[in-house]
């Protein structure tokens, strides 16, 4: 160990206001991004997962589930995209678990940095892994046979409500990691209740072949009405028949859905991390 | 001037029956430029009470200022000033030594250019160079903690907090440890040390408080501690226990103290002021009388000594769950 003196650094400046929550949710993500692309969880996550689940869901459902007079595997494709974004849930929450786990959050808070930037730049981060897989499965959805049936300005909604919904459940999984504190809880605890309301949608099946009651719920479902608003927006054909009021007004009620589910589980996140923080 | 001023700090956790009184009416103070050990077994409410004085918890009685910042009214003032290196290392694993300590720096408020060159030296350092451009998850736990050491530094902090640095560390690197927190002291900062160790506050500190159960039990320089506990003291244990009279007139010839005596196990122990100088004219005096022994040793007080002392209760049970609970955290942060 090396015990000469070295040059006097600065003192701490301190900035304050929009510009350095701004600064320090954009270092948080760079670190989320940074660090998480050596972790082959993630990479496997953002590279891996989207093909495969393109591919199977494509060529194992796609031919085997006949609906009169529909491209099947062009109906399955938002759907599928839909799913994955809410998987959004599993980053977000295994990874403020695991800062929180490690001491990390403890020390972020001991530094004169933006209080917001922990959680700001974990979204931040996560919503760019989000649009990158979106982006992955896309295009192995084109490869597939999916076509974008309505233009230009429709499809780059449909690309935005896709986000959205993604951001909308990154705060569903900071909720989940905070409140758990530990990764390998937060991983189950994050995913597991979302299988059942996915399936319980029509992301997969058109709800007209399930049991009434089923039926009922799967239109009402979130993820029904984000299926049917980004099916609408690509031009791809939807199977609607029902008068749910989702199901016949689905973008209004996809919007709807996201800012209810934001509106609910931001400050519940917000106010977990104050919690947590202050244990 | 003080650098840390508490008073009368309280935290409790929980309520009701389970409420836990953490940190239970502590008293400090740390002028500045000085070394403070703050020195209690596991559960005394040292991890508690730096939380409080680094704005990590709120206070839930008393007040604080740190560099000349009210604690409660004044946070971020206090972060500005203050580097915090706490009871496990928390660096980002996935991140390489020079990230970590570039984004520190950044958080800090330094720019992308200073936080680079602080990162730089801060590696030249902590002799981190060679592994700089690894991720911290691949170095060994002195290196960690080094890392961990070298981001609470960034700003050449006025007031530096280090809880338990040492827990955990091979002897080596809790050397190498202590060489780089006596730079920082010769570097004029203002440093807290939360230890279980008394060796360790006697090495570092200027004046050490003791506290059990969130309260000072006892407070004063290493020497004053020590002399509580009776200093230094030669043990003996001796072959046959005829011999043990002319033993004791050996070992009381060297002490102005009372010599000890446990026939059943023919252990003698007498207080030395001259340490290893007696020990050895000890030996040399029981040679010359052909007194044979089976054991000799110089024990300095330990710990335990201080705290059976002044609680009239052993640490030892409790140091050996939180060396465990130690353990399992590191395993678990792999
Ligand atoms: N977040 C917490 N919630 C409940 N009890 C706590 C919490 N943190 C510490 N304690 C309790 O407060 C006491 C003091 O703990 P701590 O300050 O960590 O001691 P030390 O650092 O001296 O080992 C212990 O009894 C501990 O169990
Ligand atoms: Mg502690």
């Amino acid at each position: 160990m090396t015990t000469t003196e070295t040059v006097q650094p600065p003192a701490a400046v301190k900035t304050s206001g929009i510009n350095q929550v701004l600064q320090d949710t954009m270092i948080i993500a760079w670190r989320n991004i940074r660090g998480g692309m050596r972790v082959p969880d993630t990479q496997i996550y953002m590279f891996i997962q989207p093909i495969m689940f393109v591919v199977l869901f494509a060529y194992v459902f796609g031919g085997a589930i006949p609906v009169d007079g529909v491209n099947y595997r062009e109906y399955l494709m938002a759907g599928i995209f839909a799913q994955t974004m809410a998987f959004a849930v599993a980053p977000a929450s295994v990874g403020l678990a695991d800062d929180m786990h490690k001491g990390l959050i403890d020390r972020f808070r001991s530094l004169p940095m933006a209080r917001s930037g922990v959680i700001a730049g974990r979204v931040v981060s996560d919503l760019c892994s989000q649009f990158i897989v979106l982006v992955i499965m896309m295009v192995c959805g084109l490869i597939v046979g999916w076509r974008v049936n309505n233009g230009v300005l429709p499809f780059l909604g449909g690309v935005g409500l896709m986000l959205l919904f993604a951001f909308a459940m990154l705060w569903v999984g900071a909720f989940i990691g905070l409140s758990v504190g530990n990764p390998q809880v937060a991983a189950s605890a994050g995913l597991i209740w979302l299988f059942p309301v996915v399936f319980l949608s029509n992301a997969f099946v058109p709800p007209s072949t399930m049991p009434t009651i089923v039926q009922n719920m799967a239109e009402w479902n979130p993820i029904s009405a984000i299926v049917a608003a980004a099916r609408d927006l690509f031009g791809n054909e939807s199977i609607i028949v029902s008068d749910a009021w989702p199901m016949q007004h689905p973008v209004p009620a996809a919007l709807i859905w996201c800012a209810l589910i934001i509106v609910i589980f931001a400050p519940l996140a917000v106010r977990k991390y104050k919690a947590a923080a202050s244990k | 001037m003080n650098a840390i001023i508490a008073e009368g700090l309280v935290k409790t956790f929980g309520s009701g029956e389970k409420a836990v009184r953490a940190v239970d009416g502590v008293d400090l103070v740390v002028p500045e430029g000085t070394v403070l050990g703050l020195l209690g077994p596991n559960g005394a409410g040292k991890t508690t009470t730096v939380r409080m004085l680094t704005s990590l918890l709120p206070l839930d009685g008393g007040r604080a200022e740190v560099a000349g910042h009210d604690v409660a009214t004044d946070p971020q003032a206090v972060r500005a000033s203050i580097g915090l290196s706490g009871q496990y290392a928390a660096v980002d694993e996935n991140l390489t030594g020079r990230e970590n300590l570039w984004m520190f720096g950044r958080l800090y408020q330094l720019s992308s250019r200073q936080a680079k060159k602080r990162a730089e030296e801060l590696l030249e350092q902590f002799a981190l160079t060679d592994a700089a451009d690894r991720p911290s998850k691949t170095y060994s736990g002195g290196m960690r903690r080094r890392l961990d050491l070298a981001g609470s530094l960034i700003v050449h902090p006025k007031v530096l907090f280090l809880d338990e640095p040492t827990t955990g560390l091979d002897p080596a690197s809790r050397l190498d440890l202590w060489d780089v927190i006596r730079e920082r002291v010769s570097g004029g900062a203002t440093i807290m040390l939360t230890t279980q160790y008394l060796e360790e506050a006697d090495a570092l500190a200027d004046r050490i408080v003791v506290i059990d159960q969130g309260r000072i039990i006892a407070e004063g320089t290493a020497d004053e501690l020590k002399a509580k506990v009776g200093g230094e003291r030669i043990e003996v244990v001796v072959h046959d226990p005829e011999a043990l009279s002319r033993a004791v007139d050996v070992l009381q010839r060297g002490s102005d103290g009372q010599c000890v005596v446990d026939e059943h196990t023919r252990r003698l122990t007498v207080p030395t002021a001259t340490g290893s100088k007696g020990l050895i004219q000890v030996i040399r005096d029981l040679d010359e009388q052909n007194i044979e022994i089976d054991d000799i040793a110089l024990r300095r007080p330990t710990l335990d000594d201080v705290f059976l002392e002044l609680t009239g209760h052993h640490p030892e049970e409790e140091k050996a769950a939180e060396d465990e609970q130690a353990v399992a955290a590191e395993g678990g942060a792999k």
